[in-house]
């Protein structure tokens, strides 16, 4: 690992500053998969600067939005009575990431940023039609992911909540890497007030993205017949060592059906 | 050099880190606590596993200043002073839940959170899920989940309620 200066800001304003008075600035959340990242020499900040005393972590429930804060860390989000009983899809997707260690740092707000092609929230965070708030700005779902590890954030700009409208139904299913624990497929089922909304993790060469045939068949009919006889191709999807596209492709036919059944029965 | 004060093993230290420092480093290096083992680059394997404040976390990966005003328990800081081993460690043993002993700090130190993460008992399947971040290539695990089982009515000083007992 190369060196670095290590700073720990009280507020999200110096953070800020910090970040843009120095382009090889870098914002630190939990750490899971930045110091991983660091250790491979695969970055070399200037400056890593610590989010931990923002006071960004937190959950809020009220009327039909529960706002989760962006250093809230995914065993919270997992364990949390609100989300659990409004957005069982998110409770069981944070409880489902990597392990207990990796759930105790991780964060929500840290793995948006990334936006690796095989995370789990960017699909719950599409699938739900939910807003990013950073420290300038709102941004639609739709609008935020931009390919793979590619977001609508600029360099310096800083992921302070996420604002997700609470859906009548959800359900995530994930299809994992045994060993990495990060998903082959993930898919998030959401039917809330923005329709029925499909997402689809860890196959698309671009990131996450919605299923808009099995998004129309499900808007008449909220259940896995609907979308049986739906073929995704495999086009556009990735393949690697862990699955060929065609398989990947497979796959979200199976998952999308799981996650629908769960979701109606809801 | 940045300094980071923490508390290890209820002992207080102030210590010169650098910034790239790992926790696991400032435990393994400047304190010779060697209890706490490395087994990857990648953050998958759990041998370095401690206590943060109470919760389990892989020491690999958080930095030495991110511990700063913390309270960090690794596996030397689990027996008492006249060498009980916690029970835990002592089931480990009865069980024959190690045998080239590489894994076991990081598993120890994770069973033990996870116990304590579950008052209303665990079955055996819990037991597994819980160790997933646990990597251990010579047990089969096997004996490993028997030894948390038989270590969680020892913890909770209470018998396992009926459903978690196989
Ligand atoms: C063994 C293992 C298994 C895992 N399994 C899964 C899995 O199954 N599913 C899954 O989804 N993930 C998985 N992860 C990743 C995990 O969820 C990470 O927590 C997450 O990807 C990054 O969050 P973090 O808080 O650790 O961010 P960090 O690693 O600290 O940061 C990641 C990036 O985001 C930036 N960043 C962080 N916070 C902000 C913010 N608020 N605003 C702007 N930029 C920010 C950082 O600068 C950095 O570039 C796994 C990780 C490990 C180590
Ligand atoms: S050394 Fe492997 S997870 Fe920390
Ligand atoms: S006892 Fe050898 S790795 Fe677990």
């Amino acid at each position: 690992m190369y060196d670095f200066a290590y700073q720990k800001p009280g507020s999200l304003a110096d953070a800020v500053k910090l970040l843009k008075g120095d382009p090889e600035a870098k914002a630190l959340a939990g750490g899971m998969t930045f110091i991983p990242v660091l250790k491979q020499r695969l970055n070399k900040p200037s400056a890593v600067i610590d989010l931990a005393k923002l006071g960004l972590s937190g959950i809020t429930a009220s009327g039909n939005t529960i706002t989760i804060g962006a250093m809230t860390n995914h065993v919270t989000i997992a364990t949390n009575a609100d989300i659990k009983a409004k957005i069982p899809g998110l409770s069981e997707m944070a409880s489902w990431i990597g392990d207990t260690q990796v759930r105790h740092r991780g964060t929500m707000g840290g793995s948006l940023a990334n936006n690796d092609p095989s995370a789990c929230y960017p699909a719950a965070v599409l699938a739900c039609d939910a807003t990013i708030k950073t420290d300038r700005r709102s941004i639609k779902a739709d609008d935020f992911f931009q390919g793979m590890f590619t977001t609508a954030l600029e360099p310096d700009e800083l992921i302070t909540s996420i604002e997700f409208p609470v859906p009548e139904k959800s359900a995530y299913e994930k299809f994992r890497n045994p060993a990495s624990r990060y998903a082959i497929v993930g898919v998030f089922v959401a039917k809330g007030p923005a329709g029925v909304r499909v997402a689809i993790t860890g196959a698309g060469q671009g990131g996450v993205f919605r299923h808009k045939e099995m998004e129309s068949a499900l808007a008449s009919n909220f259940s896995a017949d609907a979308i049986a006889n739906i073929k995704t191709p495999a086009d556009g999807l990735n393949g690697d060592i862990h699955a060929s596209a065609e398989y990947r492709a497979h796959l979200i036919g199976v998952m999308a059906k799981r996650a629908v059944a769960k979701a109606a029965g809801r | 050099m940045p300094q980071v004060a923490l508390t290890v093993n209820g002992k207080q230290h102030t210590v010169e880190v650098e910034g790239r420092t790992l926790l696991v480093e400032l435990l393994r290096e400047k304190l010779g606590l060697t209890g706490t083992h490395v087994g990857c680059d990648t953050s998958q394997c759990g041998a370095c596993v401690v206590h943060v404040d109470g919760r389990s976390l892989k020491s690999c990966t958080m930095l030495a200043l991110q511990a700063d005003g913390c309270s960090v328990t690794t596996i030397e800081g689990l027996a008492k002073p006249d060498g009980t081993l916690h029970p835990m460690q002592e089931m480990f043993r009865e069980h024959h839940a190690l045998q080239c002993g590489f894994c076991t700090p990081g598993m120890v130190m994770s069973a033990i959170d996870l116990v304590q993460m579950h008052p209303e008992g665990l079955t055996e399947a819990e037991i597994r899920e819980g160790l997933e971040g646990n990597l251990c290539r010579c047990t089969g695990y096997h004996n490993i989940v028997k030894a948390v089982a038989a270590a969680w009515p020892l913890m909770h000083g209470k018998p396992a309620p009926a459903a978690a007992a196989e």
